[in-house]
């Protein structure tokens, strides 16, 4: 069982140690240019040169980021509350909440970008639009999908709303709620990332997307590398966070979380 | 104890008559039996309340010309009366689509008749949870939260109800104790059989210690040596604490087995078609399961069914 353990963390480890052997070695034998393609040594020092300015802008990128998400998590939880209070206010709103999931963020942005004025509110703007949308559902469909036999034992017990809503609706929503929450983080990163682009920023509070274009500009590509390796390390941290979550509030009853068969 | 007095075993009777005569009263109820029988049988009335009126002699449930017409025009029930009275075990068999599942959630209170009246304990619905008119539901399957474990989900009717936890916690104890699942009562309900489950939804019934038990084919999907087994504990338990049980069963033998008094209803639309009692004292146990008489009884009630189910498919 250990061993197994052993294996499953190891493994991906050499795989990701022989890739980087191939990839420094293939740029050193095949002298590619550092500006058309660096090798990893290159992009480490870059790391390591760059360090204060990729922090600070990491720290940009996952403030607007945990931002978006936590009031996508908030808003669209309350949203999906008053959709399942009635049928009606469902069916008029749901479709311009579809029509906001299925316009482009990178659309939208610039119009936002100019109508708020604060760089950082409108960025969070943009990815909350991204976010919520999967909040919105997921927790909708958690809140509908009661189990009907509970659903007339608490009616036949006389349970008061409050009892119905807190033992049985919010524990149903529970792993949709969940599920949601995972979708919901890594795009509230995506939309924020995308943002950046549009807006293009500058200055002190430069988020990771705009070090990418600045260093696409100046053919700083190790740099490049390095902002684009940070993202992709705080979308895993995220999606990992999010996975942990689930695991403690649902590992011992739901078959999503389950990790070996009872 | 709640046989009934005649030699009669099988008492098919016309819709109209069905509550002239309650043979299977509890045979401790006295002289009076026969008035009160007499006075509540009037069509469309419920029994004045007397001053000597004697708990056992209200009937536990009195239904009075419901009907259940459901909303796509469906007729789910024609007018139908019936009256439980206390410490039966009354089981409604029929073939499906004979309204037994409806009938019982009119009784739950779950569904609303069309027309026609309900009564417990001789009174409306908002007395039922107070003390000696309680009522307990087992469904088809055990609908147990799978959050919560076994424990937890046999706590939530006195949870719902606000009892304290230093008081929930030994009925809980005992109740799990009664259905033989004292093991398991920190496991959560995927880590139970569907039997172990059924005892948990069972446990979770009887631990408000009520008046009257619903249950909705709850052994349905069970194989049968353990439906054997929970019958066994229901039948126990149910004596031990003189509950009044009404039963939903596809199954003669288990109908045959359980009751004090089956009620064969008929399809197109649902109706009682007659009824069957069961003159068979307790305790019943493997023994009554594989004699004679059960073959003997079993077969009475087998031909009832198949007129039942003759009727339901050529009626109207």
């Amino acid at each position: 069982m250990a061993q197994e353990k052993l294996t499953r963390t190891l493994a991906p480890v050499v795989v990701g140690i022989l890739l980087l052997a191939v990839w420094q070695g293939g740029c050193r034998l095949g002298h590619v240019p550092v500006y058309l393609f660096p090798a990893p040594s290159d992009i480490a020092q870059s790391f390591v040169k760059q360090w204060p300015l990729l922090v600070r802008a990491l720290w940009t990128t996952l403030a607007i980021t945990l931002e978006a998400f936590v009031i996508s998590v908030v808003l669209g939880t309350l949203i999906a509350f008053v959709f399942v209070q009635n049928k009606l206010i469902e069916q008029s709103l749901f479709p311009y909440a579809v029509l906001l999931q299925v316009t482009p963020v990178v659309a939208v942005a610039p119009l936002i970008i100019i109508l708020v004025k604060n760089t950082n509110v409108s960025l969070t703007i943009c990815a909350t639009l991204v976010a919520i949308f999967p909040m919105i559902s997921n927790t909708t469909i958690g809140l509908r999908s009661v189990d009907p036999g509970l659903s007339s034992f608490f009616k036949m017990s006389k349970a008061s709303r409050f009892d119905t809503l807190v033992r049985l609706r919010i524990p149903s929503a529970l792993p949709f709620f969940l599920a949601g929450l995972r979708i919901s983080s890594g795009l509230a990163l995506i939309g924020a990332v995308v943002a950046e682009f549009v807006a293009g920023t500058g200055g002190q509070s430069a988020g990771l997307a705009y070090q990418i274009l600045q260093a696409g500009f100046q053919l700083d590509i190790p740099l490049m590398f390095a902002a684009l390796l940070l993202i992709a390390l705080s979308g895993v941290l995220l999606y990992m966070l999010m996975v942990a979550l689930s695991r403690a509030l649902l590992g011992q009853w739901h078959e999503s979380s389950m990790t070996e068969e009872a | 104890m709640l046989a009934g007095s005649g030699a009669g075993l099988q008492i098919g009777k016309s819709l109209g008559r069905m509550l002239d005569k309650q043979r299977n009263a509890v045979a401790s109820l006295g002289p009076n039996t026969q008035i009160m029988t007499e006075i509540s049988s009037v069509p469309g009335t419920l029994a004045p309340l007397s001053d000597r009126r004697d708990r056992a002699l209200v009937p536990v449930v009195d239904i009075r010309a419901a009907e259940k017409i459901f909303s796509n025009g469906m007729r789910g029930l024609a007018p139908i009366d019936l009256t439980v009275r206390r410490g039966e075990f009354l089981t409604l068999i029929g073939p499906s689509g004979c309204g037994k599942s409806t009938l019982l959630k009119l009784i739950a209170h779950l569904i609303q008749p069309s027309s026609g009246d309900l009564s417990w304990w001789g009174q409306d619905f908002s007395h039922v949870g107070e003390p000696e008119r309680r009522i307990a539901f087992v469904f088809q399957d055990a609908t147990l939260m799978p959050w919560s474990r076994v424990d937890a989900n046999v706590r939530l009717p006195l949870d719902l109800a606000q009892v304290k936890m230093d008081e929930a916690v030994p009925r809980v104890a005992a109740a799990l104790e009664n259905v033989n699942l004292t093991k398991f009562a920190r496991s959560f309900p995927r880590q139970l059989s569907g039997g172990m489950r059924m005892r948990v939804s069972i446990a979770r019934a009887l631990v408000t210690d009520p008046d009257l038990l619903l249950m909705d084919e709850p052994f349905g999907a069970l194989d049968e040596f353990t439906r054997n087994k929970l019958d066994d504990d229901l039948l126990r338990l149910s004596s031990e604490r003189g509950l009044t049980t009404i039963f939903v069963t596809h199954s003669l033998y288990e109908a045959v087995f359980l009751s004090t008094r089956v009620i064969v209803m008929a399809a197109n639309p649902g109706r009682i078609f007659g009824e069957f009692i069961v003159d068979e004292s307790e305790p019943r146990g493997d023994e009554f399961r594989t004699s004679d008489r059960f073959a003997q009884l079993s077969r009475g009630l087998s031909e009832m069914l198949n007129r039942a189910s003759v009727a339901g498919s050529s009626a109207m």
